[in-house]
């Protein structure tokens, strides 16, 4: 799960305390499933590794969450990188479709081009389903078609997303 | 697949009244290749293929098939381009309703002077072909959906056109007809080494194609030529 | 619009349903529109048309009331000259084909009667002249008429309660004498003779004119009432889907068409209105016709006002029986049923059966029953065109294959549904079939009542007649000497008698004509041989009459006039064969020059003048009267023809012509307004195939093959019943059939070019729409 590239999202808008970084994904992207503090620790402490983000001032106290976190410039390199690319296609992907979509609306990216790039990659994918199909028995059609549909339900919801966003970008903008 | 393609259009514009439909639009199409051009609804996609097909002359830009320069020709030119090198299918309402299904399907073969017999002999090969042997006789109206849709494709692929240009095919159908339909067709352009242009707004259908271009407020995307040349 | 409503309905909701329907003739935008335009135009005509036809019989009463009332004509003994009587001498003459009502006046004291239109009688050397007459003497052509009116002064016009139309010519003018025993006598002007009824022939020929030129109009509303029915079962369809039930579909449909049909009443109230103000200038036949007299009667204005919606409604309700308006369907999708010809030949078997029984001979005077009789039988016969016409149709159609692409497409969409465009048609086979019919009886009464006169106009063009003539002469040397005269010769006219020989049959005496004239005059009567002035000569016509040849011959004295002097036969008279006259008359005649006749013995009555014109000159006959006009106002003169018919034919057979063409044109338009919308309705796939790259000629072919097939079936169809009804009807009044080929192929031809006329003009239409822009409209 991209929890590390979502923590350096929501950075991008300015340093956080980690729990701060924790209470917000929760409310956002946890799903009534809060994130464990160990996870946020553990994920913190890579990025910091990395050099994807930087300390930015200590509270006084104890602990990792008392900590200020600030994106680097190689973290926000990383989070453009990230949003640009396509999720290889497999079911069940919402969520990080989901978050995605989200992330681009909070930075204020187009959510149409998230849309093509995930849509050419998905219709790489449906076309070796499909071509499956053509040379396979009824087995191999029923599993395709499954994956199939639900391939094209990420897209059509991606779709919709997409459309609704810039409504009211538009709307907003006007 | 390589040279120059069969049909391009480059840097199309088209208004229609204040309405903008294709903001210089640009596409390539190479012999017997199958694309889908997609896009939300109002973006310009039937427009575009509208000018590939030499149904409509764009204000500006050009439209070469096999290196001929379409928006040139006359429009007794244009009609007989799309009589003998082009096949069409729309979403409904293209047969007519008065012609048996066989006939409609000769019709294209008729209209260049072949004989009756010869035309209707040929299109009944299509019907064995498509599966289709006992609506023959059939008018269009008393045929379901998705036997009219499959006799519009043998109609289109009866004069061995060099490509065949499809508007949303399948959007009056169900899942299974939609999906005979689309196999049929590209089976059988695949046969005779007919390029498709595919206008569709679902995924599934484009996933009979080899790739797609996007169309968005009338300009054109090719997305995987981008990530290609991104690598 | 909730369905639950069933329970309590009343007339409230039905009102509600009638005027929803109406909204919707008015609704849909531009097309919504224009279809009830087109409507509410096409019934416009054809009750503009209803109403010209039901005020025809105004019209020819308003006329007839007119001249009965100043009628002149008096028979029997004339009634003696007092303060009230008026003395009228006629004087009718023409004027370049024109007939010209002329009348002198010599009022006998001062409460005779004045004419009807005159405010008082016109005195000595005064003349009251009808509108167009003064029109007449205004303009250049006057100088040719003017002498006829001797010189009188013109000091007014005649009213229009004394004219029988706006167009007649007529004159009254004051004279100060007038010979009683040549002129009428009488004390009011006006008589209450009927005038005469209609012979048989000619009352069949009026009842079937009103058929004919009747029933296309009222074919013609029929169609025009299903204009855009097509859109009209899409939208009740709908309206089903949305929860409306069957009567509230019905009573929809009745009240949109019934707003097309009301627009059509107005409509055609405002063209008749128009119609009425044009007929004073129409002068058809010498009959023309006030605006005022353009009057329909009341009731039959009532029976269109309330027939024709009522027929509207009526019809579309019909026609929604017949498609299975069932929510989801509209579409025929099954194969129409096959048409059973059965019941199609009811009506004309009727028809058939009425005429039939007639055909030995029709009663002397048409009585009513027999009137009706034929005229049910003829129309019976005619519908039965009608109705049959549709099985006729898809009988010929359904066979039919291959052939070029625009003939298949033609014929595919008649083979699906052939009943709109024989609709269109039952008009055209109306019309014609009955043209037909009509001009067969025409043929026939034209050559029963065209008389050969025996005339002979190669010898002399015209035959004068004056009175009191003082010699010889006068008149054919005044008429030598008018321009465009070739030849004059007079006779003074008059009768020898003789006491019958001894021996003969009875004690009548015998009489022969006496005409006294120089040697060319003489010479017309017979065969001179030599003439010299002083000659007297007796002409026998064979086969000879004994008595006469005795009694008249040369050396007997005979007595001149009825109680004439004596005068005696000179000797050496020849006797000579008698010749026909110019006027055809063939007779024994005493021929005497002017000096061979005692003074006292020479006949005084009358003149007659035989006159040669020039043929190239056309205004030489009217000199003619004029000159005789001012020698003797009451002289008449007469042309000579070889045959004359009796005059009511030939105006009645161009009226129907008119009508003829008229009618065929209107279908024409109608079959142009059907022919648009259909292609307007197929504008989708119109396109479509423009865009699949099928050519123009190929669908333009197929609008013409669309229209000519059913014209032509219908032409062909209406020939066999037209030839059939003519043929019974000829029987019918028993008179020898033959059939006039001529017409048939011209009433055919005008039906085939009002199809080429039709697909021409609908081609533009056909362009308009295959412009291949129209797939954009989703």
């Amino acid at each position: 799960m991209s929890i590390g590239q979502t923590f350096l999202g929501l950075l991008e808008s300015g340093p956080r305390h980690g729990y701060d970084l924790k209470k917000t994904y929760d409310d956002r992207f946890g799903h009534a499933r809060p994130l464990h503090y160990g996870q946020v620790y553990a994920t913190l402490s890579r990025l910091l590794k990395d050099g994807l983000v930087e300390l930015d001032g200590v509270e006084p106290g104890e602990g990792p969450e008392r900590k200020r976190y600030a994106v680097t410039s190689a973290g926000v390199s990383d989070v453009e990188s990230w949003l640009a690319s396509a999720e290889k296609p497999e079911p069940y992907l919402q969520n990080t479709l989901y978050t995605k979509v989200i992330l681009a609306l909070l930075t204020g990216r187009s959510a149409t081009d998230l849309l093509d790039v995930q849509r050419a990659e998905h219709l790489r994918l449906m076309r070796e389903l499909t071509r499956r199909k053509a040379g396979g028995d009824l087995a191999d059609n029923l599993i395709c078609d499954h994956a199939l549909f639900h391939l094209e339900a990420d897209l059509r919801w991606l779709e919709l997303t997409a459309d609704r966003l810039d409504d009211l970008r538009r709307q907003v903008r006007a | 697949m390589t040279g120059q393609p069969l049909l391009e259009g480059d840097g199309l514009h088209k208004a229609f009244g204040p309405t903008k439909a294709l903001d210089g639009a640009s596409i390539a199409i190479r012999a017997g290749e199958i694309v889908a051009i997609m896009g939300p609804s109002g973006s310009g996609k039937s427009t575009l293929l509208h000018c590939l097909a030499g149904i409509v002359r764009p204000d500006s830009g050009h439209v070469r098939y096999q290196g001929a320069e379409i928006s040139a020709m006359t429009d007794g030119e244009r009609s007989a381009l799309r009589r003998t090198q082009f096949g069409f299918v729309f979403q409904f309402g293209q047969l007519v309703p008065e012609l048996t299904c066989l006939e409609n399907i000769a019709l294209p073969l008729r209209m260049e002077g072949v004989r009756r017999r010869e035309a209707e002999a040929r299109a009944a090969e299509w019907l064995d072909r498509l599966d289709l042997a006992d609506v023959g006789r059939k008018r269009p109206g008393e045929v379901s959906g998705g036997q009219g849709q499959r006799v519009a494709v043998a109609r289109a692929l009866v004069t061995r056109p060099r490509a065949v240009f499809a508007d949303e095919p399948t959007g009056a159908l169900d899942s299974l007809n939609g999906e005979r339909v689309m196999r049929l067709l590209t089976e059988a352009a695949r046969e005779t080494g007919a390029a498709v242009v595919l206008v569709t707004h679902e995924a599934r259908v484009a996933g009979y194609s080899d790739r797609e271009i996007v169309v968005r407020d009338g300009r054109t995307r090719d997305i995987a030529r981008e990530m290609e040349e991104a690598l | 619009m909730s369905v639950g409503q069933g329970r309590g309905r009343g007339g409230a909701s039905a009102s509600r349903d009638v005027l929803l329907g109406m909204r919707f003739a008015f609704a849909g935008g531009r097309d919504g529109w224009t279809r009830t335009v087109l409507t509410a135009v096409g019934v416009g005509i054809g009750v503009a048309l209803l109403l010209l036809a039901a005020a025809v019989p105004g019209a020819l009463q308003a006329r007839q009331e007119r001249t009965d009332a100043r009628s002149d004509l008096r028979l029997g003994e004339q009634i003696p000259a007092a303060a009230d009587t008026m003395l009228v001498g006629q004087v009718d003459t023409s004027f370049r084909q024109t007939s010209v009502r002329g009348r002198l006046l010599h009022p006998e004291g001062p409460r005779a009667p004045i004419p009807p239109g005159l405010t008082a009688v016109p005195r000595p050397g005064e003349v009251v002249v009808s509108p167009a007459l003064k029109d007449l003497l205004d303009s250049p052509d006057g100088r040719l008429f003017a002498p006829r009116l001797g010189g009188a002064r013109v000091t007014g016009t005649i009213r229009q309660e004394g004219l029988s139309g706006p167009g007649e010519l007529a004159f009254y003018r004051g004279v100060d004498a007038l010979p009683a025993d040549e002129a009428t006598r009488l004390r009011t002007f006006g008589d209450d003779f009927s005038s005469e009824g209609l012979g048989t022939l000619l009352s069949v020929l009026v009842v079937i004119i009103i058929v004919v030129l009747l029933l296309p109009i009222a074919v013609f509303l029929g169609a025009a009432v299903r204009f855009g029915s097509e859109s009209r079962d899409r939208r009740m369809a709908a309206l089903r889907l949305i929860g409306a039930d069957r009567r509230m579909t019905r009573l929809m449909a009745a009240g949109e068409t019934m707003a097309g049909a009301c627009l059509g009443l107005l409509v055609g109230g405002v063209l008749f209105l128009v119609g009425r103000q044009v007929a004073p200038m129409l002068s058809l036949w010498d009959i023309s016709v006030y605006a005022s007299d353009v009057r329909p009667s009341l009731p039959l204005v009532a029976v269109i006002v309330l027939a024709v919606p009522a027929m509207s409604v009526a019809v579309s309700v019909i026609a929604l029986r017949g498609v299975a308006i069932e929510p989801l369907g509209v579409t025929r999708r099954a194969t129409p049923p096959r048409r059973r010809l059965w019941w199609r030949l009811i009506l004309p078997g009727i028809g058939l059966a009425l005429l039939v029984p007639l055909v030995g001979g029709l009663p002397e005077t048409m009585g009513g029953v027999a009137q009706y009789q034929v005229a049910a039988g003829a129309v019976l016969l005619l519908i039965g065109a009608v109705t049959v016409l549709p099985w006729v149709i898809e009988l010929v159609v359904r066979p039919l294959r291959g052939g070029p692409v625009g003939w298949q497409l033609a014929v595919r969409r008649l083979q699906l549904d052939s009943a709109m465009s024989a609709r269109l048609v039952n008009g055209i086979a109306v019309a014609v079939a009955g043209a037909i019919a009509l001009q067969m009886l025409f043929a026939a009464a034209q050559k029963e009542s065209t008389v050969q006169t025996r005339q002979d106009p190669s010898r002399a063009q015209a035959q004068i007649r004056t009175h009191d003539p003082a010699s010889a002469g006068p008149i054919a040397a005044r008429l030598r000497a008018t321009p465009g005269v070739t030849r004059a010769t007079e006779t003074l006219v008059g009768g020898v008698s003789a006491e019958p020989p001894a021996g003969a049959a009875g004690r009548d005496p015998v009489f022969a004509v006496l005409q006294v004239g120089d040697c060319a005059a003489l010479a017309e009567y017979a065969d001179l041989g030599s003439c010299a002035g002083g000659d007297v000569f007796i002409a026998r016509a064979t086969p000879v009459d004994p008595a006469a040849q005795e009694a008249i011959r040369p050396g007997a004295t005979v007595t001149v006039g009825e109680d004439g002097p004596r005068w005696k036969v000179p000797g050496d008279a020849r006797q000579v064969p008698a010749r026909k006259d110019p006027s055809g008359v063939y007779q024994d005649v005493v021929l005497a020059t002017p000096g061979a006749v005692d003074a006292d013995a020479v006949p005084r009555s009358i003149a007659n003048t035989f006159v040669s014109v020039d043929p190239g000159d056309p205004d030489a006959m009217d000199r003619v009267r004029n000159v005789v006009a001012q020698l003797d106002p009451l002289g008449t003169v007469a042309t000579l023809a070889a045959s004359a018919t009796v005059g009511r034919f030939d105006g009645i057979r161009r009226g129907l012509y008119v009508g003829v063409m008229v009618t065929l044109l209107l279908i024409g338009a109608s079959m142009l307004v059907g022919t648009v919308e259909q292609l307007r309705d197929r504008r989708r796939l119109l396109a479509m195939l423009v865009a699949v790259g099928t050519r123009r000629s190929a669908l333009s072919w197929s609008v013409l093959w669309q229209t000519f097939i059913p014209v032509m079936i219908g032409l062909v169809l209406a020939v066999v019943f037209g030839l059939g009804l003519g043929v019974a009807l000829l029987r019918m009044v028993s008179v020898p059939v033959s059939i006039d080929w001529a017409t048939v192929a011209i009433s055919a031809g005008i039906g085939a070019a009002v199809v080429l006329l039709v697909t021409a003009l609908s081609l533009p239409t056909l362009w308009r729409l295959t412009r291949p822009e129209g797939l954009r409209m989703e």
